[in-house]
Order: structure tokens, then C-alpha cells, then sequence
């Protein structure tokens, strides 16, 4: 087998493992702060990618209109969510878990069938920003530049996040929610506008990587419920709620699904749903997490 | 329940006229009446199936159409590859699917909460990838078509019965199979086992503190489930006229979870009236609109927000408020 075969598959794996830690860190910051398991992130994603291929429609002609579009679809994702956070998710906290994971999934219903109604079921693509359009020779394996620039705003995403987390005021008060939330809430925090706050943020990835994917992926109904999955196969490789473990997941996952359809082509969906159920059992916490209540 | 309410069900055996009334379809109604009656049984039995783990024992399983889909796929394999008469082929699919049951609830019953429920979504998903694309033996992508009806000609030779349409015959068969399966179903929820159920998930910490391996019965339960859920994935197999991979897809579990939360998880009969509901509304609304999902969604948030015991528990809750406003007025 050729090295450049290899690095190829490499590089295809971490382009993978980027979009998916996009996608996966809005899943895992919601389910570490807020114990909800969001199906609809999936769907947030769907309607990010409509929304940008809309604008992008609108503004043609303009030369950073795909720019454009990918912010308008990360600010109206977040509206979304702002929106459903408000009037209908903070009803749900205090109630069982089994009742909170089908107010998503009726989320993931709705949103289905509003973006049906609203763009039909035709394939819809967007073509790369004319800047980005050229490809790079590394070691022998083309590599689109867009998908450079995805590699790039992966760890920087990531890097933020960790630092926002870490060392802000706001982040301390996130994880101390994460914690403790009444004992956050008797020492006065605004726990409910940090709830929405998380909610926003992860709606925001969500519609961002929904946006960013579109020049790579042609839009289709159903792309929520398949990213949904691999989402939280990434999550539960990183451990449910740790935002590193999602980065390292996302990475996992990307390399398992590209060197496993090299070495059983047809089976590699497999593999990472069996590396996810191994984990599960092994280390329920994910490699990265620990244990919780 | 108010004294008022067993004394009404003691006056009329429901459960007997639901059955005649069903039973009775084949006759009496149309030929897309016995296709409703069939469609209503077999997702009565998966929703049933199901509520022995959410209801009875308080596991929420997000994976459980993964062995209504084995239970489909050794059923139809079985009788269409190899012409094996269905009378073995169905107790060999209720044995597969709980088999693997066994399997992957052996490691689903050690995690709890949330982590079970991702765990079984990761093992129904395990299932639905083997099932797209292991091509020889399950068909891939393209499925499984033409999964034969039983042989039914003893039914064609009770009198009455032999000029009925095959789709009656099999709607007959499947009315007796369900029946039978949820009989035994109420029987094991009533039994000791069933009892000892209902205390884990009233309190599994307790539970285990007087002894009871609290593990070994959830798996028990688990077992028991999903062989139930594949007696209803056969019967579907065959109702369908094929098996696909689609049966598996990780949305169909929310699908049969929706049923069983409408009819109310709080009593045995709840899926059954769940069931029954979404089967005749989605008929109802796909002639009217294709977005059937937008709908089930608004059912689902309106269920979520103002029904949580389901119909069943808001019809219950109904007639005990009724109760209590007679029993005032007699009081005064």
C-alpha cells in the first residue's frame, strides 16, 4: 500500500473528524451543563445548512456571500434555540430524562418536516467560496484548501472553547452548573440564563457546522438523523460532557471510519458503532470523562 | 381506581368484547379494515413489549426495534431462503431476538439512565449496519421481498372461515398470536417476577438491599421484551411482504416509544390504546396531508406538556375526579 494512500486517507479522516467535532461539541456542552440529550442537534445542523443555502442563493453574486451566509445560519440557529429553550425546554428540567429525549425527538419531527415544507426534498448544493476552490499537493495526496480551512477552525474552535471554559468568569459559572446547580443558584447565579446561554452557544455550533459542511455535502432531507448518530457515537468515545473528549472522539472516530474501509470496505459503519458500544461498556464515562452521578 | 371503576369493569368483560369486536373484523368489515386490524395488533405487541422494560421496570430502552428487526429478518430468512414452515420459523425468531437480548442486555443492564439508553441505541444501530450491508444473507440495502404467508389451509377448513381472503386468514393468525403473547405478558407482570419488576424501579437500591439481584432480574425483563418484539417483527415481516433494513433505523424505536407513552406507561393496556390511535390518525392524516411527522411531533409536545400519563392515565385521572365529585355530592 502507497504511503500517499495512506496520508490521503489520513487527511480525508481528519477533514471527517473536524466537521464532526463542529457538530459534536454543541451535543456534548448541552448534555455536560444541562443532563439533555438533544436529539434535535442533528436537525439544528439540517436547518443551519438550508438556511446558508438560502442566503447564499439570495446574495449570489457577491463575492463573500458564502461568508455571509455561513454567519446569518449560525445566528438564526441560535435564535432557534434561544426560542425553543425559552418557551418549552425549561419546562422539562426537573422531569425524567425518558421525557426529555422525546421532546427532542418530537423537535427532530417538526424540524423535519418544517424544512421539507420549506425547501422541498430535492438535493440542494452550495459550490466552494471562490477563494478556496484550488486544491494542495502534500506528500503526494490533493487536499481541497477548503477543507484545510475546516482544519484549521476545528482546533481553533476548540482551543476557544477550552480557554472560555477555563479561564473566564462565565466559564467558571458553566461548570460550576455542571456541578452543582442548586448550590449554583443559592449562591445567587442566574442559573436558568445560563442554561439558555449553553443552549444558544450549542445551537450556534450546531448551525455553524450545518453551514460550513454544505460546499462538501449536498443537502438532503434525513441529514439529521443520520449526522445525529455519529455525534453521539463521538461523544460517547470522548465521554459524555468533556469537551477535550470530544475533540480526541471526533478524531477517533474520524481515523476508525477512514482505515476501516480499507481494511473491510463494506463493514466500516461498522466499526465505529462496535468501537462505540465497547467503550460503552468498558468505560461508560468515555476515554476522556469521568465518572458521574 | 375508585371502587366505582372495578365495579364497571367487573359489569362488562371488556377485554372479551374487544375481542370478539376484532375478531369479527374480517366479516363484518372491509378489506382495509382487516389491514388496520393487522397493522394495530402487531404494533400493540411491539409497544407492549416495550412497556414491560419502560413502564414495569422503569429501563428506558432506546434500541428496542433492533429485535423486532431480528425477530423479522430469522422469520423471513427462514421461511423465504430455507422453506421453513412458519410454525418453526416463529419460535426460532422469538429464540433469536431473545437471544440476542441476552447478549446485549448482559452489558445494557450495567449501566444506568441515560448510558443504558445510549448503550442500546449503540446496539440496535450495531444491528441496523449488519443488516444494510451483510448482502448474502439479510439482502443489504435492497432487503428481503417476498417473505411467503403461512400455510394457512387448516384455517381454510373450519367452516366459516375457508372463504376468507388470505390477508383475513393472516389477520386471524396474528389476532390469535398477539392475544396469546399479551396474555402471557399480563401474567408475567402479575407474577411474582413481574411484582419484584416493579420494585426495582420503584426503588433499585432497596431492591438490592433485601436481596434481590437487581441485574439479573433487569436482564430477565430485557429477555423477555425482546422476545416478544421479535414474535411482532415476524408478524410484520410477513404482514409487509418483506423485511428491510429501514425496520431497524434507529427512528422506528421513538416511533413504538411515542405509541407506548400515548396510550400511558402506567398501565398494561395503555400501548395497546397507543397503538391503536397513532395506527387509525395516521391513517386519517396521510389522506389529508404528507406531513405526517410534523403532526406526530405536535401530538407528541401536546402529550409531553399537558397529558404525561398518556390517554389511558388521563382518562383514569378523568373518571377518578368524576368519582370523587359523586362521592361528594352523596356526602352532602
Amino acid at each position: 500500500m502507497q504511503a500517499s494512500l495512506l496520508f490521503g486517507q489520513f487527511l480525508g479522516g481528519l477533514t471527517t473528524a473536524m466537521f464532526l467535532f463542529l457538530i459534536a461539541s454543541g451535543l456534548s456542552l448541552v448534555f455536560g451543563v444541562m443532563r439533555v440529550l438533544n436529539f434535535a442537534h442533528g436537525s439544528f445542523y439540517m436547518i443551519g445548512a438550508y438556511l446558508a443555502w438560502q442566503v447564499v442563493h439570495w446574495l449570489t453574486p457577491a463575492l463573500f456571500g458564502f461568508w455571509v451566509a455561513v454567519l446569518a445560519a449560525s445566528l438564526g440557529v441560535a435564535l432557534l434555540g434561544a426560542i425553543i429553550e425559552r418557551l418549552l425546554l425549561r419546562h422539562l428540567y426537573g422531569r425524567e430524562e425518558l421525557y426529555q429525549l422525546l421532546f427532542t425527538y418530537a423537535l427532530v419531527l417538526i424540524l423535519g418536516d418544517a424544512a421539507k415544507a420549506a425547501w422541498g426534498t430535492q438535493q440542494l448544493s452550495v459550490s466552494r467560496p471562490p477563494l478556496l476552490a484550488g486544491g494542495l499537493d502534500i506528500f503526494g495526496a490533493t487536499l481541497p484548501t477548503y477543507n484545510l480551512l475546516i482544519m484549521l477552525i476545528g482546533p481553533a474552535i476548540a482551543i476557544a472553547g477550552w480557554l472560555a471554559l477555563a479561564r473566564t468568569t462565565g466559564g467558571r459559572m458553566v461548570r460550576a452548573a455542571a456541578l452543582d446547580r442548586e448550590m449554583l443558584g443559592a449562591l445567587g447565579a442566574d442559573v436558568g440564563a445560563i442554561y439558555t446561554g449553553m443552549f444558544v452557544v450549542s445551537s450556534f455550533l450546531a448551525g455553524l457546522s450545518g453551514a460550513l459542511v454544505t460546499p462538501i455535502q449536498s443537502i438532503v432531507p434525513g441529514m439529521d438523523v443520520e449526522i445525529i448518530v455519529d455525534a453521539f457515537i463521538v461523544v460517547v468515545i470522548g465521554g459524555l460532557g468533556s469537551f477535550w473528549g470530544t475533540f480526541w472522539g471526533s478524531v477517533i472516530y474520524g481515523q476508525v471510519l477512514s482505515f476501516g474501509i480499507l481494511v473491510f470496505p463494506s463493514f466500516s459503519i461498522f466499526s465505529v458503532f462496535a468501537l462505540m458500544a465497547v467503550i460503552l461498556i468498558v468505560r461508560p464515562w468515555g476515554l476522556f470523562g469521568r465518572p458521574m452521578r | 381506581m375508585s371502587r366505582r371503576n372495578s365495579a364497571l369493569r367487573r359489569q362488562i368483560p371488556w377485554t372479551l368484547v374487544v375481542f370478539l369486536a376484532a375478531f369479527s373484523i374480517p366479516w363484518l368489515g372491509s378489506r382495509y379494515d382487516t389491514f388496520l386490524g393487522t397493522q394495530i395488533a402487531i404494533d400493540a405487541l411491539f409497544a407492549v413489549s416495550l412497556n414491560l422494560l419502560l413502564g414495569t421496570t422503569g429501563l428506558v430502552s432506546f434500541g428496542h426495534v433492533a429485535y423486532f428487526g431480528i425477530g423479522a429478518y430469522v422469520c423471513g430468512i427462514l421461511t423465504k431462503t430455507y422453506g421453513v414452515p412458519f410454525s418453526l420459523a416463529l419460535p426460532a425468531a422469538a429464540l433469536g431476538a431473545g437471544g440476542f437480548a441476552l447478549v446485549f442486555g448482559f452489558f445494557c443492564v450495567r449501566l444506568t439512565k441515560i448510558y443504558f439508553a445510549m448503550l442500546t441505541l449503540a446496539f440496535s444501530q450495531i444491528v441496523w449496519a449488519i443488516c444494510f450491508k451483510w448482502n448474502d444473507v439479510t439482502g443489504g440495502d435492497q432487503g428481503l421481498p417476498d417473505v411467503p404467508y403461512p400455510d394457512l389451509d387448516w384455517m381454510s377448513a373450519i367452516p366459516g372461515f375457508g372463504d376468507l381472503r388470505i390477508g383475513g386468514q393472516f389477520y386471524l393468525l396474528t389476532l390469535l398470536l398477539v392475544t396469546l403473547s399479551l396474555a402471557a405478558m399480563r401474567r408475567i407482570i402479575a407474577s411474582p417476577f413481574g411484582r419484584m419488576l416493579t420494585t426495582i424501579r420503584e426503588n433499585p437500591e432497596r431492591a438490592a438491599f433485601i436481596g434481590v439481584d437487581v441485574r439479573a432480574y433487569e436482564l430477565a425483563a430485557f429477555v423477555v421484551a425482546g422476545g416478544f418484539a421479535g414474535i411482532a417483527g415476524a408478524l410484520f415481516g410477513i404482514f409487509n411482504r418483506g423485511v428491510f433494513a429501514d425496520y431497524v433505523y434507529w427512528p422506528k424505536s421513538a416511533e413504538v416509544m411515542i405509541m407506548t407513552i400515548l396510550g400511558g406507561i402506567d398501565y398494561f393496556w395503555g400501548p395497546v390504546v397507543g397503538a391503536a390511535t397513532l395506527v387509525l390518525l395516521n391513517q386519517q392524516i396521510t389522506s389529508y396531508t404528507e406531513y405526517w411527522p410534523l403532526v406526530l411531533g405536535i401530538i407528541l409536545l401536546v402529550l409531553l406538556f399537558a397529558f404525561p400519563g398518556g390517554i389511558v392515565g388521563g382518562i383514569a385521572a378523568g373518571l377518578a375526579r368524576l368519582g370523587r365529585w359523586n362521592g361528594r355530592r352523596a356526602d352532602a
